[in-house]
């Protein structure tokens, strides 16, 4: 149980998907102009994540070493088709909106190589944990991004009004990756202050 | 610095192709044009009474898809010659679908010549060039909508990588748009099987890279040490499942789909290219010691972004 809730904590912190990791990028900007839209995206990986996990630790003695990949990549394909078809009928106005990235977990580098680096190997309890917490700091990472950039771009946070505040540069393309960048800048010098040194920064797949 | 001249190559080809193929592409549109996007102008080939083109309900003009719905002609100015009529609307037109402008009773000296059609249409070729031109620079992939971030950042490192890795992705992303066009039509819409895209486009690239990976590696070494390395990397590219998915809802036809893929890895390779330059710069510049790597490439794309906005609302024709 103990090594569980240390894989949910990895997920979360040291080993965050987005900034630390620097896996899956491209969702990271693009839906993160509202914290509606990150949390729906996150949502739906979280889900993608551990049931493709578990699939494949079920699995995994059954799928042949040297065609591992694609067949990661259909199982992947089959669980997204599954959620955009759940999430298109549950609530269609959000849907319209991050349509596309739904569609596109499916290239997501960070659940292929969860699996290839952790399901593959391990039990169905640990993948269960593991994929959660990767999941969750996805998701969380997704809430930070487009929690700063709804504040400060419309001066809301879920659609309600805060501030009078309109930086409409947050909202564009731009804002995204701004905001990425010094968000990141910032957990390094977290580290850089606890541990004394800089960390080496994601390999950028 | 061969892939650069293979390239040259490549783009002088295709543009000698595009040339020749211009005058079959362009479709000769009735023989009406639009002239603004609140102005119709149709010829008749004799000269016609002034009085009787005055008056603005001897047109009817709508949209193709729907007769029902009348476009409201504002009114009609003919030339010295009153050979050619321009039509004027209130409203602007939608200049990418297909108008149909009916004139009643056309009279000319005195005699009624019975009522003529005339089909009004942007030509195939321009608006094919409009969506070369909207994939490679207005929407970018990379930085309007965010595609394709993985590789980006992981190969612009160098300028020789980057214009590898853009020859190689475009090559695969035009012929893999041209595949799943016709794995959509002729078979996922043919049979109903609409929500099995997902998993057939994946696949669809994913054994269209390793089928180029086997036969490259047989056919020519030598380009495949150069560009074997990127293959791999192509298919967990976001923008290789996205251009077949967002040519499917948009229900492109077979020649908008391929000139929509070659935009996409036109304007990926752009990208790419812009970013290799001003990353080996950064090597040598002095960045804050939390900011190296992936933070300030974050803000270098940043601006770059914001320069790309400027290409909104570019049009030439």
């Amino acid at each position: 149980m103990n090594r569980n809730v240390t894989l949910l904590w990895n997920g979360l912190i040291p080993e965050n998907p987005i900034f630390r990791l620097a896996l899956s990028l491209c969702p990271a900007v693009a839906v993160t102009t509202s914290v509606k839209n990150g949390l729906y995206l996150g949502i739906a990986v979280i889900f993608v994540q551990v049931l493709s996990s578990c699939t494949v630790s079920i699995f995994k003695s059954l799928i042949h070493p040297r065609i591992r990949i694609p067949a990661y990549v259909i199982v992947i394909a089959l669980w997204v088709s599954v959620i955009d078809m759940v999430l298109s009928a549950y609530d269609p106005h959000t849907y319209e909106k991050i349509e596309l990235f739904i569609k596109l977990i499916v290239v997501f580098a960070i659940i292929i190589s969860r699996l290839e680096l952790f399901a593959s190997k391990e039990p169905l309890v640990p993948s269960f944990f593991d994929g959660l917490g990767m999941g969750i700091g996805f998701t969380f990472g997704l809430c930070l991004v487009s929690a700063i950039r709804e504040f400060f771009g419309l001066g809301q946070i879920f659609g309600q009004d805060i501030v009078d505040l309109k930086f409409l540069v947050m909202i564009l393309p731009a804002g995204g990756f701004f905001v990425i960048g010094f968000v990141m800048a910032t957990f390094n010098w977290i580290e850089y202050k606890i541990t004394g040194k800089i960390p080496a920064s994601g390999g950028g797949h | 610095m061969n892939i650069c001249r293979f390239a040259m190559k490549a783009a002088w080809v295709f543009l000698l192709l595009l040339v020749i193929a211009s005058p079959v592409i362009a479709e000769t549109a009735g023989s009406g044009a639009f002239k603004k996007d609140k102005e119709i102008e149709i010829s008749f080939g004799i000269p016609v009474d002034e009085s009787w083109a005055k008056n603005t309900n001897n047109f009817s003009v709508f949209e193709k898809p729907d007769p029902d719905i009348k476009v409201a002609v504002e009114s009609v100015e003919l030339d010295s010659r009153r050979v050619t009529a321009v039509l004027k609307f209130k409203e602007s037109l939608n200049l990418s679908s297909e108008y149909v402008v009916e004139a009643k009773d056309v009279s000319s000296e005195g005699k009624v010549l019975g009522s003529r059609e005339f089909f009004v249409k942007k030509g195939q070729f321009q608006i094919l060039f409009g969506l070369l031109l909207a994939a490679m620079l207005i929407e970018n992939f990379v930085f309007t909508k965010y595609l394709g971030l993985c590789i980006f950042f992981g190969v612009s490192q160098k300028k020789e990588t980057a214009v590898g890795m853009g020859i190689t992705f475009t090559l695969v992303m035009v012929l893999s748009a041209i595949i799943s066009w016709a794995l959509y039509t002729y078979v996922l819409r043919a049979l109903h099987l609409d929500f099995l895209k997902i998993i057939v486009f994946i696949g669809t690239v994913a054994i269209f890279v390793q089928a180029v990976d086997t036969i490259l590696r047989k056919v020519n070494p030598y380009l495949f040490k150069k560009l074997g390395v990127y293959l791999v990397l192509i298919t967990t590219n976001c923008i290789i499942l996205a251009v077949p998915l967002l040519n499917a809802d948009r229900n492109y036809g077979a020649f908008e789909s391929l000139i929509f893929g070659l935009g996409a890895g036109v304007g990926f390779a752009i990208a790419m290219f812009l970013m290799a330059s001003v990353r080996e710069k950064l090597e040598l510049a002095r960045v804050p010691a939390t900011f190296k790597g992936l933070p300030i490439a974050f803000v270098v794309t940043g601006l770059f972004a914001l320069a790309f906005l400027g290409f909104s609302g570019l049009s030439i024709f």
